[in-house]
């Protein structure tokens, strides 16, 4: 029975880890979409939360990987030490975005250059989700799948 | 094993979507420039345009330029060349778009030297010169002016010149120009009438040869 459960959690672990891989790679791809297709030069803030979720779509693609020492089917454990403080930080400058965009910190408060201003509306996908915001969802929902992780598993 | 295959059909998906929506993407925005241009002939070319080649070649490529933007620099020879491959057939027309801060004075160097019939002399001379009259993207005219002295000319009535009403509307003229025609990077290319959409040396090539085949 205990046996049975701990394989149940490993699994789950697995897939929990899998669906925040998914994420960071829609964010990996969909940023490089947006600049190197559509040309919407990256902001500085945007090159920070970049910095942030670029890793993690390599952190977690090792994590789910067979380990050696490990059991074939399970996760890293460990992974969530390392991408947690990763997505979190992310989290801080999508949020610090979001408020530039939205206008609740002023224009000159904002560490961007002259010429490309992380306050300018780029994109609005259906009328209204626009980049910070996926960055924000990005963040928080991988944010909130490890936290499920490390309690669950 | 499962888990591997799945993980492994995730990163070709990914791939995939990123490829076909790229094809999908710039279809669309190739729809979409040839459309902004279409009936617009009369902003590709003023009268006063300087122009190059043959006054009866059927193909005319049109370039809006900035002559401190490094790949305007790269491609002039390579526009030359393809000239060179369609003699007789080809003529070029340039346009201004000075992007770089201080290259609209650059440009209206060239105006005035064309008072004094040394006009290409001049470019080609800008171009040749760009590492020691560009500094940090912005460009220098007085270092540029310090360079001029090789080209016999009349200095000061360059001097002059360069303040002239006609030269400073003529630049303006053109910046509009791009504006309507929706050039927004340096070098913009049109081929009797149509925009290169896709930005490329080969993709200049054949879009001159193909209107080349087109038109003979």
């Amino acid at each position: 029975m205990f046996v049975n459960d701990k394989k149940i959690e490993s699994q789950l672990g697995w897939y929990l880890i899998f669906v925040c891989w998914l994420i960071a790679m829609s964010a990996l791809f969909g940023s490089l979409f947006f600049s190197e297709i559509m040309g919407l030069k990256p902001c500085v803030l945007c090159w920070w939360q970049r910095i942030f979720i670029y890793p993690l779509a390599i952190l977690f693609l090792v994590s789910l990987l067979p380990q050696l020492n490990n059991q074939a089917n399970g996760v890293d454990r460990s992974v969530v030490r390392y991408t947690l403080p990763l997505a979190v930080i992310g989290l801080g400058f999508a949020l610090y975005h979001y408020l530039v965009y939205s206008g609740f910190i002023p224009e000159d408060l904002q560490p961007c250059s002259e010429e490309l201003s992380c306050a300018e509306v780029n994109l609005e996908l259906m009328g209204f989700i626009t980049i910070p915001m996926l960055s924000i969802f990005s963040y928080s929902a991988i944010i909130a799948l490890l936290l499920i992780f490390r309690k669950k598993v | 094993m499962k888990k591997n295959l799945l993980v492994i059909a995730a990163a070709i998906l990914f791939i995939v979507a990123f490829i076909v929506s790229t094809t999908i993407y710039n279809q669309q925005k190739t729809e979409e420039k040839s459309t902004a241009s279409a009936g617009k002939a009369e902003y590709l070319q003023r009268d006063y345009s300087p122009r190059i080649g043959p006054d009866d070649a059927k193909v005319t490529i049109v370039e809006f330029f900035d002559p401190a933007c490094g790949t305007c620099s790269a491609f002039y020879p390579l526009v030359k060349q393809i000239m060179a491959d369609h003699p007789g057939k080809v003529s070029l027309v340039l346009r201004y778009l000075p992007l770089h801060q201080n290259s609209d004075i650059i440009v209206s160097i060239f105006e005035a030297a064309r008072l004094q019939d040394r006009y290409w002399q001049t470019l080609e001379h800008a171009y040749k010169t760009r590492d020691y009259w560009i500094e940090h993207h912005v460009a220098k005219p007085e270092k540029f002016w310090k360079l001029l002295d090789t080209l016999d000319l009349d200095m000061e009535k360059l001097y002059q010149d360069l303040q002239s009403d006609e030269i400073a509307r003529r630049v303006k003229q053109d910046v509009s120009d791009a504006q309507v025609l929706e050039v927004r990077k340096t070098p913009g290319f049109f081929v009797n009438g149509k925009p290169l959409v896709q930005f490329g040396y080969k993709q200049l090539q054949q879009l001159v040869a193909s209107e080349v085949t087109a038109n003979n």
